[in-house]
């Protein structure tokens, strides 16, 4: 009997679920293979779409369903949070007292936000990654009448890289719509040099924050906020007064996997090989999606990308062969959709060798992103694209 | 370029080769973050751009960069945080 274990049912945990109950089903049938997920809500949530309940109408009871639901009828579902993982006798302990053993184990337990981190973030700043804030950001716009508009990033790495320019962009677009545009200053900070980390992406945005008269201010690192004064300040040294502050909020890896020495303090993510996406060197525990260490974005579509890697190389140990490396290496591929605002958006594909070459702006990759949010319930968790 | 100054033993370094997103800077500053002051870290980047926008930012920063060096394939740019 070989068992395995994958904590989190985020894209990452479900689609490997999922991929592997299909490659080693007559295994799971034969009772020589057992497939378990352990997930602290059993809720699958769809975090891409918090933006849109900011900036897009979308409701936040569209974005989650049952995690049972999409898991493969194969796939045993545990509802708990995770305690400590113990790799010498490979045994992960949950806060209610369970013990689950396992042969292979799959760390798709993702990121978590901590505004708590930056002193006044509760108080002071909006974001939009929960869909509690995403809400109280659109009551926020809802009740603006003019001013600073400051948005920026709180920490590093977090979830979805495009996303703080994709809502200056939107932003933007709707304050013109509402007539306050000329009301309005916008300020968008950038940690490093450019609009954006991908040289051809920054190439592209820029003329477009020009053209919205959106102020870029580069090596704008944020570090504290001053509530006294509404001021940001960064760890450049520099400040910006606001009316309205919006922040990507600092993101952290689980403290379970600190807790367990798996990840090290203080980011909490997980040393993993590009490649096999092998944990710390161990041959029997796999990391993805936000989880990893590793340099690429913390988005669904990495996980997405991610997942049938790891499930090639626990079939191929499960069946005893050698790893096809064709299937078995991740070569780091993401592909993600950017808004532009005015119902344009434009595509980001790349791999750890071909930096992405976005196409020009227009409705057909807008078009994109709301088909593929809308149908991602019935593709991506069930492995169709 | 090459500093000539000392460079203190390294004590940290960041693979972010093959990163263009988030890229290399951007680790870097996450390290810096992480790292206590006169601690060094080396970073390994395969985008051309690091070779400037690092340099410009350790500036503005007020960290200190103690070498850049081209191997194969790859940069090495080591930094030190002074503060």
């Amino acid at each position: 009997m070989k068992r395995i274990l994958i904590l989190g049912g985020g894209v990452g945990g479900t689609l490997t679920a999922n991929l592997l109950a299909r490659k080693l089903r007559q295994r799971v049938k034969a009772g020589e293979v057992t497939i378990t997920v352990v997930d602290q809500t059993g809720k699958h949530v769809y975090q891409p779409g918090f933006m849109y309940i900011a900036m897009g109408g979308e409701r936040a009871d569209k974005l989650q369903r049952p995690e049972r639901g999409l898991l493969d009828s194969r796939v045993n579902l545990v509802v708990g949070e995770v305690k400590t993982v113990d790799p010498a006798t490979r045994t992960v302990s949950l806060v209610d007292g369970l013990q689950l053993s396992y042969d292979h184990l799959v760390l798709a337990t993702g990121s978590r936000i901590v505004p708590e981190a930056i002193e006044h973030f509760d108080t002071e700043a909006e974001h939009f990654y929960t869909a509690e804030a995403a809400l109280e950001l659109r009551k926020a716009l809802d009740a603006f009448t003019g001013g600073r508009i400051v948005i920026g990033i709180a920490g590093m790495p977090y979830k979805c890289p495009p996303a703080p320019l994709e809502v200056a962009f939107l932003i933007e677009a709707e304050l013109r719509q509402r007539g306050l545009r000329d009301k309005t200053e916008l300020h968008f900070c950038s940690p490093i040099g450019r609009a954006f980390t991908i040289e051809s992406v920054s190439e592209m945005a820029t003329p477009i924050l020009e053209a919205k008269g959106i102020e870029l201010h580069t090596f704008f690192n944020v570090e504290a906020i001053d509530a006294d004064r509404h001021v940001v300040q960064s760890l450049e040294g520099e400040e910006l007064p606001y009316e309205l502050l919006i922040l990507v909020p600092p993101h952290k890896g689980q403290q379970f996997l600190m807790d367990s020495g798996l990840a090290p303090a203080p980011g909490g993510w997980l040393p993993t090989d590009r490649a096999t996406l092998q944990v710390g060197g161990r041959p029997d525990i796999f990391a993805l999606g936000d989880a990893t260490d590793l340099p690429l974005s913390k988005a669904g579509s990495t996980a997405h990308f991610e997942a049938p890697v790891v499930t090639e190389r626990i079939v191929a140990a499960v069946e005893g062969r050698t790893v096809d490396r064709k299937h078995g290496d991740y070569l780091g591929k993401v592909m993600c959709f950017f808004e532009i605002g005015d119902g344009k958006g434009t595509l980001l594909q790349f791999d750890y060798d071909h930096p992405p070459r976005p196409p020009k702006p227009n409705q057909l990759w807008h078009l994109g992103k709301i088909v593929f949010n809308k149908t991602y319930w019935h593709t991506v968790p069930k492995g169709r694209v | 370029m090459t500093d000539t100054i000392t460079a203190p033993a390294q004590t940290r370094t960041v693979d972010a080769r093959g990163s263009y997103c988030p890229g290399p800077l951007m680790e870097l500053i996450r390290a810096i973050r992480e790292s206590a002051p006169g601690q060094v870290i080396a970073v390994y980047s395969s985008d051309s751009g690091s070779r400037t926008d690092i340099p410009k930012w350790v500036e503005k920063a007020g960290h200190r960069l103690i070498e850049v060096t081209p191997r194969d394939g790859y940069d090495e740019i080591v930094v030190e945080k002074t503060h």
